[in-house]
């Protein structure tokens, strides 16, 4: 009956009831909100590559050469020598082995050349490929496949000429071998989509008239004789492996540290991005507080609309107490009127999160890439909602303990 | 038994006291035997539940509860009192049958009801499960005075099926027929603490 008779005297205040009730539901969605997009984030994060066991590079740092190769964030420090790839890929532990070079760009887009072997292997977000949406993959040597945002930013479409710049934010154009976007790739929310991608091969055949960093003063090769040139690269940027067998892994890595003839790096990509997102992990921490911080302003507000309730409920805690109800029934009715509150709150800020996310969801996926799926709470969620109901009814104790106070002084006399 | 007094001259204070929800500074109250300053306060609370039942002068009824709710709120704190009004929904339609309270009043919210028809919830609720004794504390003030007679007619009535007791508080001289026992507060020795 006290749950009846408390549920009862919520209705009777329903719209200040409920405008608490909005309150705590808007706070809940919002740091339940925030948390579905930080481990979402963390997620495509930590998705942006998947299905490679190692990459390898020159000696340098492993987050360094992760933000190179799959991010394409920095330069590298050097390069790997094509006998030591070469070396790698054959070994019997490697599956499969695609290389990649870096180091050029088209306007604020990153070129990287390297077999079709790339297409096959790269993979994203739990083992999805790459898949072109226009056109198709590089046939011809001056062939370019383009990213998503590539092809948007730029205004790009299948069959157009682009010409590749020397370095990155360079104004020397490799303007004398025009290439022709071959294919499109879809929308994946990883870098590729900001990544030109050619052919190893076209790497080197627009280097070939040129020598450290500069256009060798009268030398124009002609298309026709580039096209019957060995144009097998000296050295590449860095290489991704998948090997046989995962318990393999360790094996390879250490024989790539230890590689005698020039100092490698081979990292496992998962560790690494774990690395990287220690570093970029702070922001996200700062917005969780920032949520929780809304959640606290709700309870608050909570407390005051209690607050504000005990004087024109004096009366009935006066009736109350002529029944024989001790004071202490009065201050837990109080307390288990908040966590009903509390617990409306709760749900319909699940609600609210659930059609939020509904909504977002394909927004968030093609305009960021980011994937937030839809699915029962989490252990965590839960844990979350039931902190704010406790919390709620912790807050109310302070309300509850004044009506306590005063049912304790009015005694029956009714005051209204 | 009236008890008759001016308002401001402490006839509430004395229910107060009587029914134990707030302790003399010094003296003693003796309910239904009982020294009642000599129980802790939970046992006043619990006393009361269960030997007294309390009508207000008006605003008796919590208002968003239904008739039933309010008539069975003082079960909720004696268990004594429940034990004897059982079946309790049985009790309930009984007591509203012999105030004639109309059945379909009985789910209905106790804020619908007129104050007339409140009052006599109010006396169904305290006289559910039959306490030894019932305080009113004025509880015809709110009532017009061609009211005031038939709620009295039925309040009497019901008293002396239940065998209660009835302690009522007015400033009303004429109701004093209807008693036993009629008492000026002012006759009531007071005794001031002597200003050194």
């Amino acid at each position: 009956m006290m749950l009846r008779l408390a549920l009862a005297s919520l209705l009777a205040r329903a719209l200040t009831v409920s405008m608490t009730v909005l309150a705590i539901a808007l706070s809940v969605a919002l740091f339940l909100g925030v948390e579905k997009v930080r481990t979402g984030a963390k997620a495509s994060f930590a998705d942006t590559i998947s299905g490679t066991d190692l990459i390898v590079g020159a000696r340098s740092g492993s987050v360094q050469l992760l933000l190179y190769s799959v991010f394409r964030i920095g330069n590298a420090t050097n390069n790997i020598t094509w006998e030591s790839y070469q070396d790698i890929a054959a070994r019997p532990e490697v599956d499969w082995i695609v290389p990649m070079s870096l180091g050029d760009s088209h306007r604020q887009f990153r070129v990287m050349g390297t077999t079709l072997g790339f297409f096959e292997h790269y993979r994203y977000r739990q083992g999805r490929g790459l898949a072109v949406g226009q056109g198709a993959l590089m046939d011809d040597l001056f062939d370019a496949v383009i990213g998503a945002d590539v092809a948007t930013t730029l205004g790009y479409a299948v069959g157009d000429p682009i010409v590749v710049s020397h370095g990155i934010a360079s104004f020397s154009h490799h303007d004398d071998q025009p290439f022709r976007v071959a294919g499109i790739l879809d929308k994946t929310g990883t870098p590729v989509d900001r990544t030109v991608i050619v052919s190893l091969e076209a790497i080197e055949a627009i280097h070939v008239d040129w020598q450290s960093g500069a256009r060798i003063p009268g030398q124009t090769t002609p298309e026709a004789v580039i096209r019957q040139m060995d144009l097998t690269p000296a050295a590449i940027t860095a290489a991704l492996i998948g090997v046989q067998s995962p318990l393999q892994t360790f094996r390879i890595q250490r024989a790539i540290n230890t590689y005698p003839e020039e100092p490698l790096l081979a990292i496992l990509p998962g560790v690494a991005l774990q690395e990287l997102w220690g570093i970029v992990g702070i922001a996200e921490e700062a917005l969780l507080a920032v949520s929780a911080m809304v959640v606290v302003t709700a309870l608050i507000g909570l407390m005051a609309t209690i607050f504000s309730s005990l004087n024109e409920r004096r009366r009935e805690m006066a009736i109350f107490r002529a029944m024989g109800a001790r004071p202490r029934t009065i201050l837990s009715m109080l307390v288990l009127e908040a966590a009903l509150t509390a617990t409306a709150g709760a749900l319909l800020g699940v609600a609210l999160l659930y059609a939020g996310l509904v909504i977002a969801q394909p927004l968030l996926d093609s305009a960021y890439g980011l994937w937030l799926p839809i699915g029962a709470p989490t252990p965590r969620e839960l844990t979350v909602l039931l902190a704010v109901v406790a919390a709620a009814a912790i807050v109310s104790l302070l309300p509850a303990y004044r009506a306590y106070r005063m049912s304790l002084a009015d005694g029956m006399i009714v005051r209204s | 038994m009236l008890l008759l007094g001016e308002s401001g001259s402490g006839k509430s204070t004395l229910l107060s006291l009587i029914c134990g929800i707030v302790a003399p500074d010094a003296g003693r109250i003796i309910v239904a035997g009982q020294d009642i300053t000599a129980l802790s306060a939970a046992a006043r609370d619990r006393l009361r539940a269960e030997r007294i039942g309390v009508i207000f002068q008006q605003f008796n009824l919590v208002p968003f509860g239904t008739v039933c709710d309010n008539i069975l709120l003082p079960l909720r704190f004696a268990p004594e009192r429940r034990g004897r009004a059982q079946p309790a929904r049985a009790e309930v339609e009984r007591l509203c049958a012999a105030l004639r309270l109309p059945g379909d009043l009985i789910g209905g919210r106790a804020s619908s009801l007129s104050v007339g028809q409140q009052q006599r919830v109010a006396v169904a609720r305290a006289l559910i499960g039959s306490p030894p004794l019932i305080v009113a504390d004025e509880p015809t003030s709110a009532l017009d005075s061609g009211s005031q007679g038939a709620f009295l007619d039925l309040l009497f009535e019901q008293i002396r099926g239940h065998g209660t007791s009835l302690l009522m508080v007015s400033h009303d001289a004429r109701l004093g027929a209807r008693f036993d026992r009629v008492v000026e507060i002012a006759d009531i020795a007071t005794v001031e603490p002597a200003v050194a």
